[in-house]
């Protein structure tokens, strides 16, 4: 159980998509029936100061998100990260993903249940 | 999943199952002859290690409880939604007999073949097609209006087709030292992330982006891209040919051209007659002369030169052609007529789009046009990807000819990081292609003169090889010039997805004789059919795919009841058809495709499923212009008449068409239609991709619809505030062709002028017969948008713009 809080998902926000690839990856790993989402895409419009809208994606780990230990065990990077299309999420210790969000902006730091 | 009878297989995707274009590696796991999960290939160059949503959910898909596992004949009336489950052995039979006696009254002509996008079907529906006889294969959207158009464009301007370099020929992808990060990408008119569409994966920009691509977006829609771009302009639907004229504009006006290739591949210097506005040719000159060789002015011994097309070169020594200028020739029957350089006629066409008239016509301002034009021209390399828009208007021919003169005049053509020419891996073709032939042909030219627009368009006999769709659906009402009784219609669905006036459709298809559909499962279309054939997802096939890299194989891995890939059904029927059909089995058929590659289909799957090219062969880049690849003569130069770029085309003046870029403005806008527009005053465009959909499929796969269960309008808050729609809520979509229903997405990524609404809406979980054909007419935006409005070469169809209002539903439409 330890292990559960010491590892996180560091989401890079600037580049997800919204390809929802995340969300059916995690479907297929757990065969989930369709009410139950382990990670969540959500779609956000901003306005700017500017007035310019800006396009925003996020994937939202759920409640179900267990980090994917049967995966981490063997070595593999859980469902979500693995087929990632623009490769924005990424799996670790949380300390190590702490220390890479003070290199670039537009990144969350999830620790999931 | 930890489980003892795992078996894990690579293999490609393409076409049924995630039904995109395909090419990606994917690892399938496999359990007693059960497909139980899907990966992407780390190992594969393609995605690696990535996959789709709609690919992830593929169990849903293969093992989905409606899908079609037997053969199924009609057995009421056509719509009536009875069928009666029935033997191949009775279904080959019955097709053989029904369609030999079209074949026998009308001729094989009088049956159409009908396809939906490029995919694994294409070489399998021409095999059928050209063994039964018939020329008539179609691609049934209007205006052929899906990339062949772009195709052959760019193929008229350089005679190969060209697409972004993001090291896709090179097996080490972005590390090889052969490659470089584009500075600055257009894109333009594309969501590619959503889709993947025209063979490009579309996270590839996103994988340039953190490289630190500069992104411009040119979309009237704020997509991600445009939200993350260092320039978007947001133009008017269907303004793309004048946009692109003011880049040229800038990049000409203000010194950006790459000069050096300007001067050494384009025919600039090549003269134009002004008495009769036409190429000067050699034999203007002299008797005896070629028609296909072109004149200049030699500067240096101030007399007109011969540029010989055949030789790439000029005929004598030390010739310096002039640039710009007017100058008078002597003709072969003793008068003299003036010419000039087509350099002077391009600028002057160019010039014809001062900033001021393209901000107008575009709607984007003239400062960002201006901005964007340099941060392109500046960018060494640079690249432009465009989508669909450009091929969904009439005159998709000029306003890709000027997008192709951007990349050309930057000297952004075959290099590393800019547009880079697409070759199939290894020259391996399997048939009819834009531009190209493969190994599966029709039987004799003299067969290929009934194909239906071909006596009318040049293009569809230089480039294209398919009927004209929009005459097909006349002549199929006209029986002129010979009538139509029978189609073929094979992953293809007129009715719910591909066909423009859709109703129009339904009318056509019922007036035939017999019909066949292949498909996955029931769709609108097939309730109109005679006879149902279950086809197979590429998990349950073998098949070969060259476009355009890797070469690769499909792996037959599972098996699902009596579901059959088409390349199988295909096979089994032109053998029937042909008595001389050359092919014994599948594999020899692959085997003959593959032949250029040295490899058989066997040993390609030994090697793993996929290989690269190697440097040095036609098919991999880069500047093979200069190197003599393009040509089979192995001369440097191009593939066209005059062996180089051809900023004037000689093949659109043989055709009688206008040979310079230009815009025209599309037949429905406010600018085109005032009238029309007071009392539909939003422009309605159409076509935005979903990442869980694929065109017309997917909504029958639950993780998927539960993303994306409703089609949606997109409208912009002040417009549905002025309407007083709500967010969530149906509205009415309506013009003069007809009305359907769509929920509100109120958001500011449209234009306050712009309504986008989503295609290919149908519902399967519906009553499949009619009159609802899973309640078709309820959502398919395609009843708004008419046929018949292709561009002067046959190509194009205004899908991104026409004209609509919108309203609320009234109570009794808010049922569903």
């Amino acid at each position: 159980m330890s292990e559960r809080t010491k590892y996180g998902l560091l989401i890079d926000y600037e580049y997800c998509t919204g390809c929802f690839t995340c969300q059916i990856a995690c479907a297929q790993e757990y065969r989930r029936p369709k009410e139950i989402v382990g990670i969540h895409v959500i779609e956000m419009v901003q306005i700017l100061p500017n007035g310019k809208p800006y396009l925003s994606f996020i994937p939202f780990p759920t409640e179900n998100c267990s980090l994917c230990p049967s995966r981490t065990r063997k070595g593999l990077e859980p469902a979500c990260v693995k087929h990632c299309m623009a490769k924005c999420i990424k799996h670790g210790p949380i300390e190590d993903l702490a220390k890479e969000m003070t290199k670039k902006a537009r990144l969350a730091l999830w620790a999931p249940r | 999943m930890s489980r003892k009878n795992v078996e894990i297989f690579r293999t490609t995707t393409w076409s049924a199952g995630p039904g995109c274009h395909g090419g990606c590696g994917v690892l399938a796991y496999v359990e007693d002859g059960r497909l139980v999960k899907i990966e992407g290939d780390p190992e594969h160059p393609w995605n690696q290690g990535r996959l789709c949503s709609r690919a992830l959910a593929i169990t849903q898909y293969v093992y989905h409880p409606n899908r079609l596992t037997h053969p199924l004949k009609r057995v009421g009336g056509r719509g009536e939604g009875k069928w009666e489950e029935i033997s191949w052995d009775e279904a080959f039979n019955l097709i053989e007999i029904r369609m030999k006696k079209i074949r026998q009254d009308h001729g094989p002509e009088s049956f159409i073949f009908a396809m939906g996008t490029g995919r694994d079907i294409g070489p399998w529906i021409c095999m059928l097609a050209y063994a039964y006889g018939s020329p008539n294969v179609m691609f049934s959207l209007s205006g052929i209006a899906c990339y062949s158009p772009r195709i052959s464009a760019v193929d008229t301007v350089q005679g190969d087709y060209c697409v972004i370099d993001a090291g896709q020929w090179l097996a080490d992808r972005y590390e090889s030292p052969k490659y470089k990060t584009p500075e600055c990408i257009v894109v333009w008119g594309y969501n590619i992330p959503a889709s993947c569409p025209d063979n490009i994966f579309g996270h590839w920009i996103i994988d340039l982006m953190k490289r630190g691509a500069k992104i411009i977006a040119i979309d009237p829609r704020l997509s991600w891209f445009a939200s993350r771009a260092t320039k978007w302009l947001r133009l008017r639907p269907g303004t793309d040919g004048a946009l692109a004229m003011g880049f040229l504009n800038v990049i000409i006006n203000e010194g950006l051209c790459d000069e050096g290739f300007v001067e050494k591949w384009t025919n600039a210097h090549h003269l134009i007659r002004s008495d009769t506005g036409k190429l000067l040719r050699q034999n203007d000159l002299v008797d005896g002369g070629s028609q296909s060789n072109f004149v200049v002015w030699d500067t240096e011994n101030e007399k007109p030169a011969i540029w010989d097309s055949d030789e790439v070169a000029y005929k004598s020594p030390n010739v310096k052609p002039a640039l710009k200028g007017n100058f008078e020739v002597d003709l072969k029957d003793g008068t003299r007529a003036q010419a000039r350089t087509v350099w002077d006629l391009f600028c002057e066409e160019v010039n014809k789009y001062p900033l001021g008239r393209v901000a107008e016509i575009t709607l984007v301002p003239e400062k960002d046009i201006r901005d964007a034009a340099i941060l392109y021209a500046k960018g060494k390399p640079a690249s432009i990807h465009w989508g669909v828009p450009i091929d969904m208007t009439p005159a998709v021919t000029p306003t890709a000819q000027a997008i192709a003169c951007l990349w050309c005049l930057t000297g952004n053509l075959d290099v590393p990081g800019g547009n880079v020419i697409s070759r199939y891996a290894f020259d391996a073709v399997a048939y009819a292609l834009p531009g190209t032939k493969g190994v599966i042909k029709l039987k004799s030219k003299e067969v290929d003169k009934k194909r239906i627009g071909a006596d009318r368009y040049g293009p569809l006999n230089k480039f294209i090889w398919r009927a004209q769709t929009d005459l097909v659906l006349e002549q199929i009402f006209s029986g002129d010039p010979y009538p139509i009784k029978g189609m073929w219609i094979q992953a293809c669905n007129p009715i719910g997805g591909i066909g423009m006036d859709p109703k129009r459709w339904v009318e056509a298809i019922k007036k035939l004789e017999f019909v066949v559909a292949v498909d996955l499962f029931h769709t609108p279309t097939t309730q109109l059919a005679d006879i149902v054939l279950p086809a197979a997802t590429f998990l349950e096939k073998d098949g070969v795919r060259s476009w355009w890299v890797p070469l690769q194989t499909i792996n037959k891995l599972i098996t699902v009841g009596e579901c059959k890939p088409d390349v199988e059904i295909n096979f089994e029927l032109a053998k029937r058809f042909d008595p001389d059909f050359k092919w014994e089995t599948i594999h020899d058929l692959f085997d003959a495709i593959l032949k250029p590659s040295g490899m058989t289909f066997r040993q390609l799957q030994e090697k793993g499923g996929w290989a690269m090219p190697t440097e040095g062969h036609p098919s991999t880049p880069y500047h093979r212009f200069e190197r003599g690849l393009l040509r089979k003569d192995g001369k440097p130069g191009f593939q066209t008449l005059s062996g180089k770029i051809e900023l004037y085309s000689s093949l659109r003046e043989e055709w009688g068409l206008e040979p310079l870029p230009h815009y025209e403005e599309p037949p429905f806008t406010p600018i085109s239609q005032p009238e029309l527009a007071k009392e539909y005053p939003l422009i309605l465009s159409t076509g935005r991709r979903s990442p869980v959909y694929f065109h017309s499929e997917h909504r029958n796969i639950p993780w998927l619809r539960q993303i994306h269960p409703h089609p949606l309008i997109e409208i912009h808050p002040k417009t549905a505030r002025s309407s007083g729609i709500t967010n969530g809520e149906w509205v009415w979509v309506e013009n003069w062709l007809g009305r359907c229903r769509f929920k509100a997405k109120v958001t500011p990524l449209v234009p306050e002028w712009m309504v986008m609404v989503e295609h290919g809406w149908w519902f399967p979980e519906s009553e499949g017969a009619e009159p609802t054909l899973f309640d078709v007419w309820k959502s398919n935006v395609n009843q708004l948008i008419p046929m018949g409005h292709q561009g002067k070469d046959g190509l194009g169809a205004p899908i991104k713009h026409m004209l609509c209002k919108v309203y609320k539903v009234s109570a009794e439409g808010c049922q569903s």
